[in-house]
């Protein structure tokens, strides 16, 4: 059986945590830039496609440097959050969970970015000629014929943020129970004399998080995608 | 009553429309490549006229000169198109009452139950597009369209997709829908036995241009 210590627990919760508010946070403007990059031609577009993009090229470390120059305390983005909405990111686990998201958003935006590209356009047109103006159309029409791809992107950036180690630790560092993921608890344990067990334990959790979340995105995707084909 | 004066290049080929229509069934007739699609588009605010004016009951809805140019989704024009273009993630009770939402109109049951007995679809209302027949399919585009309360209904061979079997089904509703539903049609078609049953007038086009226009006998020249 797996036996994990109290701290251990709190890295696994607050992994999940992170992923999951990485997620949710990321989804909305991963929708928007993905629909911005698949139908929209505008003056500096290869521009914002190579910026979303670079997170999944640069070295994790990179980018979690590059959050600490922009969202650390004293930093120009990070102390103007600080002082006028109370938002503090570093050393914080929203700070984990903003770079977690940062290092998922180009995985979540491509999946979504295939899925609107996809839409038959007709079909869009055929709302419109109905009365619908962009905005219902897009509610009703757009989002939910992209929601198999919304769901795999959804799916491919909750597990990239369970993964996330680099960005993460270099950014807000490995604090049991403010920033200390899975990842960093394993990576920690492997590191003190007598940590294999426990860091096992760990590497199976994980393995079986990841799993489950695998299984639900099936299910999800192939209840949204039968949902499109008639059944 | 629909005027349309309009005028649009695309590429090496130019449309150049120029007719009007009434109550009943106005047939834009002609070979395909005649351009027939690219003016529906225009009327129903899919495509943009070069110059020209479309105009609707009174109301320009189109005007390159006044530089009028009315959003498709505020033209109230019904359109039927060739592959249906039903909803795939709707029930077919959802994808008809689609207009009636987006035009934020109450609930009609008395119209809904016209259109579906009209059109003889009341059956299919819980299933999904997915699983109907193409000449199901063509019956709910048929009533979807005319379920938003369009002021004009454009249909661009709505009968093209189906075999000769299905198309002589679907026909009587057509007619019905002509003569009971007033709504004035547009109706594009290349088949000739076709046009000679719905048609109450005829708009020949050619390359682009109206060659000629009149009533059923252009179909004999």
């Amino acid at each position: 059986m797996i036996e994990l210590s109290p701290q251990e627990w709190t890295a696994v919760a607050l992994s999940l945590r992170i992923a999951a508010v990485a997620t949710l946070v990321a989804l909305p403007f991963g929708v928007a830039i993905a629909y911005v990059l698949a139908r929209k031609s505008f003056w500096g577009k290869s521009l914002l496609d190579a910026v979303v993009h670079l997170p999944l090229v640069l070295p994790p470390v990179v980018t979690g440097y590059l959050l600490l120059i922009t969202f650390g305390r004293k930093a120009p983005v990070g102390a103007f959050l600080a002082d006028h909405f109370g938002i503090v990111f570093s050393f914080r686990w929203t700070g984990a969970a903003l770079a977690c998201g940062i290092m998922a958003f180009p995985l979540m935006v491509r999946a979504i970015r295939l899925s609107i590209e996809a839409i038959d356009r007709h079909l869009e047109d055929a709302a419109a000629t109905l009365g619908a103006n962009r905005i219902w159309l897009f509610l009703t029409v757009t989002l939910p014929l992209a929601l198999p791809g919304i769901i795999a992107g959804m799916m491919l950036a909750f597990a990239r943020a369970l993964g996330e180690f680099g960005a993460t630790i270099t950014f807000v560092s490995n604090i049991p129970g403010e920033t200390q993921t899975i990842s960093a608890a394993i990576y920690t344990l492997t590191q003190v004399p007598g940590g294999d067990a426990a860091a096992l334990s760990l590497v199976i959790v994980a393995i079986i998080i990841s799993l489950a979340a695998l299984v639900a995105s099936e299910w999800f995707a192939r209840r949204a995608s039968a949902r499109l084909h008639g059944s | 009553m629909l005027v349309v004066e309009i005028e649009k290049k695309l590429g090496q080929f130019s449309v150049n429309a120029l007719f009007a229509g009434e109550t009943g069934a106005t047939v834009l007739f002609g070979p395909s490549g005649a351009g027939k699609t690219t003016v529906i588009n225009m009327i129903a605010g899919l495509l943009k006229p070069d110059r020209g004016r479309i105009v609707l009951d009174g109301e320009v809805v189109f005007d390159d000169a006044a530089r009028i140019d009315l959003a498709v989704w505020r033209r109230r024009i019904g359109y039927v198109f060739q592959e249906g273009r039903l909803f795939p993630h709707l029930s077919v009770q959802h994808n008809l009452d689609y207009g009636r939402w987006m035009g934020g109109h109450t609930a009609d049951p008395a119209a809904f139950a016209h259109a579906v007995a009209l059109l003889d679809i009341g059956h299919l209302l819980e299933r999904r597009p997915g699983k109907l027949s193409g000449g199901e399919r063509q019956r709910v585009a048929v009533g979807r369209a005319l379920l938003m309360r369009p002021r004009l209904l454009l249909l661009d061979e709505p009968l093209a997709s189906l075999d000769e079997a299905r198309k002589a089904d679907i026909m009587p509703y057509l007619e019905r829908l002509r003569d009971e539903a007033k709504v004035p049609m547009i109706y594009v078609s290349h088949d000739a036995a076709e046009v000679k049953r719905i048609a109450s007038r005829v708009v020949r086009l050619d390359g682009g241009k109206v060659v000629a226009t009149g009533g059923v006998e252009l179909l004999s020249a």
